[in-house]
Formats: C-alpha cells, sequence, structure tokens
C-alpha cells in the first residue's frame, strides 16, 4: 500500500507525487495590506506571534514587580534605589514603600504572571503558531474569531496597565480577589477603583481564552491532514487539546463569578456579601449572599486553570526530549492519557484550595484524596520522559537543557504539592512561604523553563533565524542557579512560619531570627541576578530575530510536521497538504539511513507499525 | 497508507475545485460546515458553564435560605411565565420548521418561519417587560427600590425573615432573566440578518448550515428558559 506515496524527496520536503498537480490544493495569498497582514491578522501564525510579544513584554512587567516584592522583603522599610524617590515622594517617611503599595506588587505580579504571560504565551503562543502546522492544516477553522479572540486581549492589557494610575491604584486583594475585600470599596485603597478595571480586564481576558478553546477544539478535530488519526498527532497537539477542552469548561464559570463580583461592586448587588456586613465605618451592607461561594466558582476555574499553565507545557517539553534524545517517545499513549487524567481529576479538585476555610472536614478528605491521584498520572509522566532520555543519544541543545530543567523542577514543584494536598500537612504551611516555593516550581520552574524551551526549539521556525546556542546555554545555567536559589528556601522560611502577603515579616518575633532574614535576602540577591539573566535571553532574542543565521528547513531534524514545510512558513502553511503516515516519534528506525523519519515519509521496505484497519 | 484516507484525499482535491465560497483552511464544504456546527456546539457547551455557575450559586442561596427564597418567589407571576414559556416553544418550533425548510431550498418558508421566531421572541420579550414593569411598581428591584411587600410583611416578621436574603433572590430574578433577555435580543437580531441574507439571495442556496448554527444557538436560549422558569417562578408553588 506504500507503494504509491514512496517518493525519494529531501527529507522533511513533502515532494509532489506523480499524481499532483498544484492547481488542485487551493491556496490563497497573503493579505497585502499592512493592517491586515500584521496587526488585524486571521493567519495563526501573525496571531501566535502577537501572543508571544504581548506575553514576553508583560513577561518583564511582570517580573520587574516581584524584584520590587522582594527588596521589600529582604529590607523592610528600606528606600528602595530609583524607584523610591520616583514614586514615594514622602521624605518625612524615609522614601519607604507604603505597605498597600507591596499589596499591589503581590496581586499584579500574579495577576500579570498568570492571566497575561504564562496563559496566553502558551495556549495563545504556541498553541496558536503550532497547532495548524502539525496537524497539516492551512489555518484554524475559524480564523476570524482567533483574530477576535487576540483583540480581547489588548482591552484587557490596557485595563490592568491603566488600573496603577488611577486613585487608589491598582487592586491589592491577591490574585483570588476574595470577598469581602474585594468588593468593600473603603477596605483598602486598591478596593477603591483598581479592583473593578482588575475585574474588567480579568473579563476581557477570559473571553479571549473561550473563544481560543472553541477553536483549537474544532480545529484538531476538523482539521487534521489525511493520515493524521488522532493518535498519530504530536503530545503538544494532544496537550492543546486537551487544555482547550478544560478553558472551554471551566472558564466560562469564572467569568460568571467575576460578573457577579463586578455587579457587587458597581450595582449594589449582594451576591457574595454576608448580612449587614460593615468595613472601615462605612454603612453596612445589605448582604445575604455567600463569600464562600466565590472561592468555590473561582476555584472551579482557577485549578484547571493551574493546569492549564502545565499541560501545553508537559506536551511541548515531551516533543522536545524525544527529538533531542534521537528515541521514539517512552510510553506515547499513557502520556496521552496521563494528560487526560490530570485533566480530569483537575475538575474535581478545587477545594483543596480551601482546607482554611470552614469547609467541611469530610469534603476536605474527599479533596484530598482526589488531589493525592493527580500524583499518579504526574508520575507517569514524569519517568516517561525519564524512559525517553534513557540510552538516548542526548542532543544538550539550549532547547533540551530547559526541557531537562523542566522535568527536574517540575517534580521538586509536584512533590511539594503533595505536602499541601494532605489536609493536616496544608493546615501548618497553608498561606506560608512553602506555597509560594511551590507555586514557584510549578509555575517558573514548570511552565517557564518549557516556554524558554519551546521559543528556542520553535524559534527557526517560527522567525525563519537560528537562536545563539552559547548564549542560550549560558542563559539557561545561570537562570536555573538562580531559579533555586531564589525559590528553593522558600520553603524552608514557609515551614518555619513565614506567612506570604505581608509587607513586613520581622514584625513576628520569631521571624526575626538572623537566619530567616538571612535566607530572605539571599533569595532576593538571587532573585535580581534571575531578572538580570533574562537580559542575556532578550539580547539573544532580539539579535537573533535581527541577525541570526538563516534557519534550515529542518534544523533539528525532527519528525513532526511542521518541520516538512519552510522556515518561516508561507502564508498557506503547506503547499501541498501533506499525507501523514506514521506517529510523529520515529527516531532512530533501524534501516533508515538518517536518525528521524518524519511522518510524511513512510517506512523503508513497506513495513508498518500499526495493524492495517486501524 | 491505506484506502480510506486515500479516498479522502481524492474527495478532498475533487471538491476544492466545486465551491468558490470554501474557505482555503477547508478540505470541501462538508467539512467546512461540519466545522460551523462543532463549533456551534462547543461555543453552548461554555454558554452551559456559564449559566451553570448562576445556577450552582442559586442553588447554594437556595439551600442556605429555603423559606427566604420561597415567600420572594411568590410574588412572580406565574401565569404569565408559562405565557412566556409557550411562546418561546413555540419560537422553537418555527425555527426548527425554518431549518428544514432552508435543507429543502424553500427560501420564501425559511423566510416566512424566521420571522415567525422573530415575532414569537420579540412577544416574549415584551410579555417580560411588563412584569418587570410590575415588579418596579411593586417595589421589588434590588438596590433602587427593593422592600419587603405589605401582604408579605406580617410573615417575615413572625418567622424572623431576613429581608436581604428576599432582595437576593430578586438579584438572582433579575440578573438571570436578564443575561437571558440579552442572549434573546442577539439570537433575533442574528435571525435578523439571517432572514435578510436569505431574502436577498446572499447564501448559494438557501443558507442551510448558518441557518441550523443559528437554529442550534436559539434552542439553546429556549432551553435556558426552561430551566429558568421552574426554579425561579414554581420553586413554592404547591
Amino acid at each position: 500500500m506504500h507503494e504509491p506515496e514512496s517518493h525519494e524527496g529531501a527529507p522533511g520536503v513533502t515532494a509532489p507525487g506523480p499524481e499532483s498537480d498544484p492547481g488542485h490544493d487551493h491556496i490563497h495569498p497573503a493579505p497585502g495590506w499592512f493592517l491586515t497582514r500584521y496587526i488585524f491578522a486571521s493567519d495563526h501564525k501573525v496571531i501566535g506571534i502577537q501572543f508571544l510579544f504581548s506575553g514576553l513584554i508583560f513577561f518583564l512587567v511582570g517580573g520587574m514587580l516581584a524584584m520590587a516584592l522582594r527588596w521589600q522583603l529582604a529590607w523592610p522599610w528600606k528606600p528602595m534605589p530609583i524607584l523610591s524617590r520616583l514614586l514615594w515622594a514622602e521624605p518625612s517617611l524615609g522614601y519607604q514603600m507604603p505597605p498597600e503599595f507591596y499589596n499591589k506588587l503581590f496581586t499584579m505580579h500574579a495577576t500579570i504572571m498568570i492571566f497575561f504571560v504564562i496563559i496566553p504565551l502558551l495556549t495563545g503562543g504556541f498553541g496558536n503558531f503550532l497547532i495548524p502546522l502539525m496537524i497539516g492544516a492551512r489555518d484554524m477553522a475559524f480564523p476570524k474569531l482567533n483574530m477576535l479572540s487576540y483583540w480581547f486581549m489588548p482591552p484587557a492589557m490596557v485595563l490592568i496597565t491603566y488600573s496603577f494610575f488611577v486613585e487608589g491604584g491598582s487592586a491589592e486583594a491577591g490574585w483570588t480577589s476574595y470577598p469581602p475585600l474585594a468588593f468593600a470599596r473603603w477596605a483598602t485603597p486598591g478596593s477603591l477603583n483598581g479592583q473593578t478595571l482588575w475585574l474588567l480586564s480579568l473579563l476581557f481576558a477570559g473571553i479571549s481564552s473561550i473563544l481560543g478553546s472553541i477553536n483549537y477544539i474544532t480545529t484538531i478535530v476538523m482539521l487534521r491532514a489525511p493520515g493524521m488519526k488522532l493518535f498519530r498527532m504530536p503530545m503538544t497537539v494532544w496537550a492543546m487539546f486537551i487544555t482547550a477542552i478544560l478553558q472551554a469548561f471551566a472558564l466560562p464559570v469564572l467569568t460568571s463569578a467575576l460578573i457577579m463580583q463586578t455587579l457587587d461592586r458597581v450595582a449594589g448587588t449582594n451576591f457574595f456579601s454576608p448580612v449587614g456586613l460593615t468595613v472601615a465605618n462605612a454603612p453596612p451592607v445589605v448582604g445575604g449572599g455567600g463569600p464562600i461561594l466565590y472561592q468555590h466558582l473561582f476555584w472551579f476555574y482557577s485549578h484547571p486553570a493551574v493546569y492549564v499553565m502545565i499541560l501545553p507545557a508537559m506536551g511541548m517539553v515531551s516533543d522536545i526530549i524525544a527529538t533531542f534524545s534521537r528515541k521514539p517517545l517512552f510510553g506515547y499513549k499513557p502520556m496521552v492519557c496521563a494528560i487526560a487524567g490530570i485533566a480530569g481529576l483537575g475538575f474535581i479538585v478545587w477545594g483543596h484550595h480551601m482546607f482554611q476555610s470552614g469547609m467541611n472536614p469530610a469534603l476536605g478528605a474527599t479533596f484530598m484524596m482526589s488531589t493525592m491521584l493527580i500524583a499518579l498520572p504526574s508520575a507517569i509522566k514524569v519517568f516517561n520522559w525519564l524512559g525517553t532520555m534513557w540510552g538516548g543519544r542526548i542532543q544538550f541543545t539550549a532547547a533540551m537543557l530547559n526541557a531537562v530543567g523542566f522535568v527536574s523542577m517540575f517534580i521538586i514543584g509536584g512533590l511539594s504539592g503533595i505536602f499541601m494536598a494532605a489536609s493536616p500537612v496544608d493546615i501548618h504551611i497553608h498561606d506560608t512561604y512553602f506555597i509560594v516555593g511551590h507555586i514557584h516550581y510549578v509555575l517558573f520552574g514548570g511552565s517557564t523553563f518549557a516556554i524558554f524551551a519551546a521559543i528556542h526549539y520553535w524559534f527557526p521556525k517560527i522567525f525563519g533565524r537560528m537562536m545563539n546556542e552559547r548564549l542560550g546555554m549560558i542563559h539557561f545555567f545561570l537562570t536555573f542557579i538562580f531559579f533555586n536559589g531564589t525559590f528553593y528556601l522558600m520553603h524552608i522560611v514557609g515551614m518555619h512560619g513565614h506567612p506570604r502577603r505581608i509587607a513586613d515579616p520581622t514584625v513576628y518575633s520569631y521571624l526575626q531570627g538572623a537566619g530567616v532574614i538571612g535566607m530572605n535576602q539571599f533569595m532576593t540577591v538571587n532573585a535580581f541576578l534571575l531578572g538580570f539573566t533574562q537580559l542575556i535571553f532578550v539580547f539573544n532574542f532580539l539579535y537573533s530575530l535581527a541577525a541570526g543565521p538563516k534557519a534550515s528547513e529542518n534544523p533539528w531534524h525532527a519528525n513532526t510536521l511542521e518541520w516538512t514545510t519552510s522556515s518561516p512558513p508561507a502564508h498557506y502553511n503547506f503547499e501541498r497538504i501533506p499525507v501523514v503516515l506514521h506517529a510523529p516519534y520515529e527516531y532512530s528506525v533501524p534501516g533508515v539511513d538518517e536518525d528521524f523519519l518524519p511522518q510524511t515519509k513512510p517506512f523503508p521496505g513497506g513495513q508498518r507499525l500499526e495493524p492495517a484497519h486501524s | 497508507m491505506d484506502t480510506a484516507t486515500m479516498a479522502h484525499t481524492n474527495v478532498a482535491e475533487h471538491a476544492s475545485d466545486a465551491s468558490p465560497l470554501l474557505l482555503h483552511q477547508f478540505d470541501d464544504v462538508h467539512q467546512q460546515s461540519e466545522s460551523s456546527i462543532l463549533g456551534m456546539w462547543l461555543f453552548l457547551a461554555t454558554e452551559v458553564m456559564f449559566f451553570g455557575g448562576l445556577l450552582t450559586a442559586f442553588a447554594v442561596y437556595r439551600l442556605l435560605n429555603p423559606r427566604e427564597i420561597a415567600l420572594a418567589s411568590q410574588n412572580l407571576n406565574v401565569p404569565l411565565g408559562c405565557v412566556n414559556t409557550m411562546v418561546l416553544l413555540v419560537s422553537s418550533l418555527t425555527m426548527a420548521l425554518a431549518v428544514r425548510a432552508s435543507q429543502l431550498g424553500r427560501r420564501k418558508d425559511v423566510v416566512r418561519m424566521l420571522l415567525l421566531t422573530m415575532i414569537f421572541g420579540t412577544m416574549f420579550l415584551v410579555v417580560k417587560g411588563f412584569e418587570w414593569r410590575a415588579d418596579y411598581h411593586e417595589n421589588l428591584i434590588p438596590w433602587i427600590n427593593f422592600e419587603v411587600p405589605h401582604h408579605q410583611a406580617e410573615e417575615v416578621h413572625e418567622l424572623g425573615l431576613v429581608p436581604a436574603k428576599m432582595e437576593l433572590f430578586f438579584i438572582m430574578y433579575f440578573f438571570m432573566t436578564g443575561l437571558h433577555a440579552l442572549h434573546l435580543i442577539i439570537g433575533i437580531v442574528m435571525l435578523a440578518i439571517m432572514a435578510h441574507l436569505v431574502h436577498r439571495n446572499w447564501f448559494s442556496g438557501s443558507g442551510a448550515v448558518q441557518i441550523e448554527v443559528a437554529g442550534l444557538y436559539w434552542h439553546f436560549i429556549d432551553i435556558v428558559w426552561v430551566f429558568l422558569y421552574p426554579l425561579l417562578y414554581l420553586i413554592s408553588a404547591h
């Protein structure tokens, strides 16, 4: 059955067979007008790049907020260099940071990193760019909807940035925005106007993600190239698919909760305010609603959101590790099932954020069990990554190093997660720096290393130029060292009872010891070094964008479909829609001259690995 | 490569010549229409979850404050709500007939049925508007003029109920029926555009896919009401 397709074309090129006629596949030219080509573009690649750039810019903003946070923790109330004189021109107070500004810092750092960096980069950036290319489609199913999903982001970005400058400043109720703090207008300066803008901004960002997820699911279900069966899809596509399902089914619940809280603030409804609540001598509200209800609705989305931030990273890392180990991915189908398992369990674990909210302990035990179950699929994934690398001819490129960094840091983040899943342990470490350490091992050590890996890996495909490997490696090693220097000690001070979300830990006598203060200062120094290390990445990114060596079609000798087309791909992605012949991880196949076998190239000698009917 | 895939490719290449309306990311018109319908189903799934969040909130309030919610609910006009339910169900029938007519290619019938659907939808909104106006006159609008109705004041006092929790019922009532009305208005505008385009013969054929997708949305609005009516109007009926 392979004979009609066995062409001898160059590796990675869908060589036209004898029966082909270029006129058959209708190809639309790229729009000529600048605005429709680069700004209001409906091309998934341009939209992906838009998400990539806006995400990276907000990454810098979020990172700088974090450094200001760390300054205050290490040297409480000491004036910050430069910033203090600009922002708090109050010499009588010694230019010190106002405590409510510290609240704004941690609130906005988390909000920006979660809703404007990690989610848009992973699903918006890489999801958009990679899904159609990896399944062999010319574009998303609904390009206009795709454009709309990007253009819901700028209003969100403008609102969240503008909120810093309104009376009272930006929101400061934490990224979780729990009532009653979040709706009582006089509870704190940030609750005055900033909180409303925060809510509107998140509504926009949420709608953007919902529209995107509808598009991703439809595209993956409907637009796969001939022969691209579900179990021939690369892990990246599988992860994006399951992530999109998570978003489509969980995000609308957050939307309803956010709308209700917005109405509580602007229209005087009482969805989340208890009867007769009074804050800061304001007249008591009528009330009648339930503050805990908000927490349920919020975490019903925001726990799946944690997996929205890690599953695409897992998918991309799986592809990168297989490519650079020159070995088939160990346990492809278990990997898919594990992602689906994590996503499925992700819907029934949200209560583990609320062990301390006065929930029924029996319910807490249920959530504890379901949360611990997530360790199983996660462990399957980790062992399969190790199994993929085991015995492979590993190429330590910058992308691979970051991917391996992801795996090792995810293990630490995952294990500390099990600590908190156990409600007796959680009662001790709840709201301490232990959880801050955990979340950063998962979101920085996990997702962000995966984003670095993905950028190094797909940069040649996205921009047609190679990134500098040496700079990439230096960036990785320094980031890895300073990352651990910053976040590892958080577990220790957390176990010691260091609360999070507090501007000055030294108000507690047990936190005044030289050990805790020293660790805080050590973490801050590392955080600043971590921040400055990113300048290497910025330089490498921008320099390679302008003057990197031109990339070939398939610089990494990878198998998936995006490497069978030009770098960067033309507007129509593929001159001819590729025909997929096998799964994406056929590396080092015996009998093949090269150590890779693109999905469009048949096995040698007509051998097949799948039963004929499948 | 197996024969099924080959056949698929051939069909795709054949069909792509046929229709000028095919967007370049699709193999053929069939795939394009299937995608539209799947996309709408997914959108409706997100809508179900959205209303699901609200209904969950309502269920929680109902469980926490059963007597207040039941008492407040007695102020709604059950007969008018019943009429409105009928009206909306009939509109779903005419919508289904419009979809059928478009599949059979009867353009005049399509326009006629879409207009009827829009009329029923508007009727629903008019009745709803009268209900809201009556609520205003009875001082039932939260935050603006809410007070416990006189005939219930004694009962509230005797049972020691909290008026704020009765007000909460009306917050949920106006929020959910308001959102439903918003969806309905969007639906009516969408059907007006569809009817206009079918009338102008803008679609190749009679827009069977587009009308079907619009129909899915319309039926969804209908189903939301089918949930809202018993939850809001009938919870204290005996």
